[in-house]
């Protein structure tokens, strides 16, 4: 059993827990929507001190910091104890475009090229890994939502704002690919 | 004790983003290159089956576990806030290869340095917060 989970999990199955983890915070009286954490945690420092948007009841939210501490939990475990240590199996076509661009092949999750500590300790890597975070924390509050609010959450209850933040996501996303990425990598 | 659900959910959340790989740069490479099914196979599974369980919460109007009504409430109406927003949100993700979820899950998973990306993305926040009454909505 514990070497059958250990395997990638299909999309299908996967789908279906996440789905399920929709509907579960539901039925717990919540939402499901990952970036209001940021928000939150803004708050918890005493951003609200300073900046109204930060002013809230940020202890109302304490569930989904929570369900943030379980989801660094959730990546110890898949790392530690339902892993195999194989590289990530992505398409031919993607590995033979990323090396155009400087990155190798998979040996594991993530790229050496931008996430080894020598990559971040490089002013490049830096820039790029802090550059990301800063869009994507920027972007999704201005959204009001990132995947889980929007992609999944947004579009299951067919909201049109929802699929107008999707339409987003792409626009920057492909704009990112074949525009910037081959001018910054 | 109360909170011990989140936590679990929490973990199962984790969980599945790790095994299903969409924690990876490479697969939201693999999905903004169209080369692969992976990713809108995961997400539109996970849609379809929302859409579904949605309508039947609204039709049955089924309660949640206090007994409460479960209830969805509408986004405010716009375009330009959900586009520009989710447009620079876009360039981040496929930039790093992370929306801040999975962002969390790396960390656990042992890649230290998307710490470095999730503090900047609690920065960007920050900045929207400050600047959010300039910017059209």
């Amino acid at each position: 059993m514990l070497e059958y989970i250990s395997q990638p999990w299909s999309w299908w199955v996967s789908g279906i827990i996440i789905s399920g983890t929709m509907f579960l915070l539901l039925f717990f009286g919540q939402s499901f929507g990952f970036s209001s954490n940021l928000r939150t945690i803004c708050s918890a420092a005493g951003g609200g001190k300073f900046v109204k948007f930060f002013d809230f009841n940020w202890r109302s939210q304490i569930w989904n910091l929570v369900f943030l501490i379980g989801a660094i939990l959730g990546g110890f475990i898949a790392k530690q104890f339902l892993s195999t240590g194989e590289p990530i199996l992505i398409s031919e076509a993607t590995i033979s475009d990323l090396a155009t661009l400087g990155i190798s092949a998979p040996t594991s999750v993530q790229p050496n090229e931008l996430f080894s500590m020598e990559a971040l300790f490089s002013l490049k890597g830096f820039l790029i890994l802090a550059l990301g975070g800063l869009m994507v924390g920027f972007g999704s509050r201005y959204a009001g939502g990132c995947t889980s609010g929007h992609a999944i959450s947004g579009l299951s209850d067919l909201q049109l704002p929802s699929l107008i933040a999707v339409i987003g996501f792409f626009i920057g996303g492909l704009l990112m690919t074949f525009v910037l990425l081959p001018l910054i990598l | 004790m109360k909170f011990i659900k989140f936590l679990v959910l929490g973990t199962m959340f984790g969980i599945v983003m790790a095994k299903s790989e969409a924690f990876s740069w490479f697969r939201i490479q693999e999905m903004f290159r169209f080369q692969a099914f992976h990713m809108y196979g995961i997400i539109g599974t996970a849609v379809i089956l929302g859409v579904i369980g949605v309508s039947l919460i609204k039709k049955y109007k089924i309660r949640d576990f206090s007994g409460n009504p479960i209830s969805f409430f509408p986004k405010e109406k716009s375009v330009l806030r959900y586009l520009i927003g989710g447009t620079i949100f876009g360039l981040g993700w496929a930039l790093s290869g992370a929306c801040p979820g999975p962002m969390v899950v790396n960390i656990g998973y042992g890649y230290l340095s998307m710490i470095v990306v999730f503090v900047f993305a609690i920065i960007g926040t920050y900045v929207y917060g400050i600047i959010k009454d300039k910017l059209p909505h």
